[in-house]
């Protein structure tokens, strides 16, 4: 029988309030370590999401607004670049490559990214894999199109369904490019990145379904009959961004600025490392914001369980004085009180630990879909170990306090059981 | 072992802080294997002079001697030891840690004393044999005995469970506080009877405090508090 297993008896047999103590420290508990996993994982598959591409062109505005749009799908592009300003990139000596990319549409929620068959050779995620094809392959012809994996799980899709556009990204009001369906032709496998959500058509469909929408809206009469395709030059006149791979990436510097300096016109070249160190600059103050809120929330939790060990010291003097007079000295009635904060603290790590992998458990599929992060399923870091190793240790601090009182008390009361 | 008494108290005076003295005893002795009823009023300092014995509480003055062992010359420490190798203790009422069964309740006298455990038995095994042997000849139930909550026994019981606890491991005196204060005439005796019983077989001196006078038949000897005090209170 060791004091170890007496402490936890005893908080046992106070399993009522006990349990309500550790919930209290549980949710602070997965409120610390629940910040933390989004955060590291955020970070994690926002880096994986691309790699190999060492620049993006866009029109001029912000970085990190850029690197939204044309890579994570995220908020609308400010302006296009016209092709003329694709071509000048494409041609570039430089230049090993340069893909296009065209946003604006949509197909039942899920972004469609107009863009050549290059983008499937050239687009890279974690590290360095490239997209493969769970069946079929690229396109080939203007109305056809390759599907991301959870686009065609969702929605059921396989090869050779019929998709209609939706004009704009909105979820309401929408105008449909009913008169130009798109033939699914490929569907990727999935890389737990954005890539997933996306519908990729050619930069010619886009084009094609857009004729006598010059006005953003429908001019009835002036849209362009299928049959009719082959007849029209469909080179676009604009794309939104343009993802680059240099021949040297010890150009990739003069290139930036020769793009940022470009007159035709606002070009803007930006890194996507770099950018995603100025969107997690950014964040970091919601984050640590967040975190401190977690901190309190924790802190409350502790003053909880002080409040609760603390009450039920005079009943349990009796306690102590039967300890004393089988030999215990005061010192072990301390470390039976701090062995059991330390108990309640740990249990409360656990609960924290099981809320926050059923949290996981629960929200994994509606942040992927939504919000297009993907959980991946560890061990705790080694920063959550520290943290839990932190809310152990504060528990250990609180649980002094008690302790101490206790002590005075069994000094104080001797052998005397009195009530 | 020497021949010094189980206990004895020379010229001893104690008083709580900021209180005017509470016991003042020329002499009081109880001799090995004695069993003694110390008879006195409730509030006289008779849980006091237990608590000085137990060397909780330290006496302003005089010698106070277990078994030849000056206790006011013990450090805090030394004290808890000496009192748990020694001595063994049942009070009045709620002598079990709720949360303990029977068993562990008895063997936690053996937890915190190496001594007291080696006494009980060679190992765990033995240990907890022991335990069942005091228990059982003290008349309490086998089915009781793994009971996970001591606290659901009655008063008597419990009273029983807590006397298995002070004879565990043969401590040569046991200071019972008023243990049957809560108890039947009936059950009163029959506790009385097996606490004595056990003492004679452990060879445990017995002192026994209450202001119960039909107690007398099973001691050897009565003294009275007030006849040993100079204070009156």
């Amino acid at each position: 029988m060791t004091l170890l297993r007496m402490a936890w008896l005893s908080v046992l047999n106070r399993r009522g309030s006990a349990m309500l103590t550790a919930a209290a420290l549980g949710v602070s508990v997965a409120l610390l370590l629940g910040v933390e996993k989004i955060r590291s994982e955020t970070r994690t598959s926002f880096a994986a999401t691309i790699s190999g591409t060492d620049l993006i062109v866009g029109a001029r505005g912000g970085a990190v607004q850029l690197l939204l749009y044309a890579v994570f799908r995220m908020g609308e592009p400010t302006a296009n670049i016209r092709w003329e300003s694709y071509r000048m990139i494409a041609e570039h000596p430089q230049v090993a490559w340069a893909v296009p990319i065209s946003l604006g549409d949509s197909h039942r929620g899920f972004r469609v990214v107009g863009t050549t068959a290059e983008y499937f050779e050239r687009y890279r995620f974690g590290a360095g894999r490239s997209l493969r094809f769970a069946a079929g392959g690229p396109f080939a012809a203007p109305l056809e199109a390759v599907l991301g994996a959870e686009v065609a799980s969702r929605l059921g899709y396989a090869l050779g369904d019929a998709i209609v556009l939706t004009h704009g990204v909105a979820r309401v009001g929408l105008q449909h490019h009913e008169e130009h369906p798109f033939r699914v032709v490929g569907i990727l496998e999935r890389t737990g990145t954005p890539v997933d959500q996306a519908v990729h058509v050619p930069l010619e469909g886009i084009t094609a379904i857009h004729i006598g929408w010059e006005t953003g809206t429908r001019i009835p009469g002036r849209s362009l009959p299928v049959e009719r395709l082959e007849e029209v030059d469909l080179t676009p006149q604009a794309v939104t961004a343009v993802l680059v791979g240099m021949k040297s990436r010890l150009a990739t510097f003069a290139f930036q600025r020769q793009i940022n300096e470009y007159r035709g016109e606002p070009l803007m070249a930006v890194l996507p490392g770099v950018a995603l160190q100025q969107l997690w600059s950014l964040v970091a103050v919601a984050e640590n914001a967040l975190f401190a809120v977690s901190a309190c929330v924790a802190l409350a939790g502790l003053f909880g369980m002080l409040a609760t060990l603390l009450s039920t010291l005079r009943e349990r003097r009796r306690e102590m004085a039967i300890l004393r007079s089988v030999g215990a000295r005061p010192r072990t009635v301390f470390a039976l009180l701090l062995l059991e904060a330390m108990g309640l603290t740990a249990l409360g790590i656990l609960l924290g630990l099981a809320m926050l992998y059923g949290g996981q458990w629960l929200l994994a599929d509606w942040l992927a879909l939504h919000h297009g992060l993907h959980l991946a399923w560890r061990m705790p870091s080694t920063w959550q170990l520290a943290i839990m190793g932190a809310v152990l240790a504060a528990g250990a601090i609180a649980g002094t306090l008690p302790a101490l009182v206790a002590y005075r008390q069994t000094l104080a009361d001797g052998l005397s059981l009195r009530v | 072992m020497n021949e010094a008494p189980a206990l004895s108290i020379r010229d001893l005076r104690f008083a709580w802080p900021g209180q005017s003295a509470l016991l003042s005893i020329e002499a009081f002795a109880v001799a090995r294997g004695e069993r003694v009823l110390l008879r006195g009023p409730s509030g006289s300092g008779k849980s006091t002079l237990l608590s000085l014995i137990g060397g909780v509480l330290r006496p302003q003055a005089g010698s106070l001697a277990v078994f030849g062992t000056e206790l006011t010359r013990l450090s805090g420490p030394a004290r808890d030891r000496f009192r748990g190798e020694h001595l063994g203790f049942i009070f009045q009422q709620f002598n079990l840690l709720p949360y303990l069964s029977v068993l562990d309740n008895v063997l936690l006298a053996c937890r915190f004393n190496p001594m007291r455990a080696r006494r009980a038995g060679a190992d765990e095994r033995a240990r907890i044999a022991e335990a069942e042997r005091l228990l059982a000849a003290l008349g309490l139930e086998p089915e009781l005995w793994y009971r996970r909550r001591a606290v659901a026994l009655s008063v008597g019981q419990q009273q029983r469970v807590a006397a298995a606890r002070a004879l565990i491991g043969r401590p040569e005196l046991v200071i019972a506080d008023e243990p049957t204060s809560a108890l039947d005439a009936e059950h009163r005796d029959r506790f009385l009877e097996l606490l004595s019983a056990e003492c004679r077989q452990s060879g445990a001196a017995l002192l026994f405090v209450s202001h119960d006078p039909a107690l007398a038949p099973h001691f050897d000897r009565v003294v009275e508090l007030a006849a040993i005090n100079r204070i009156r209170s």
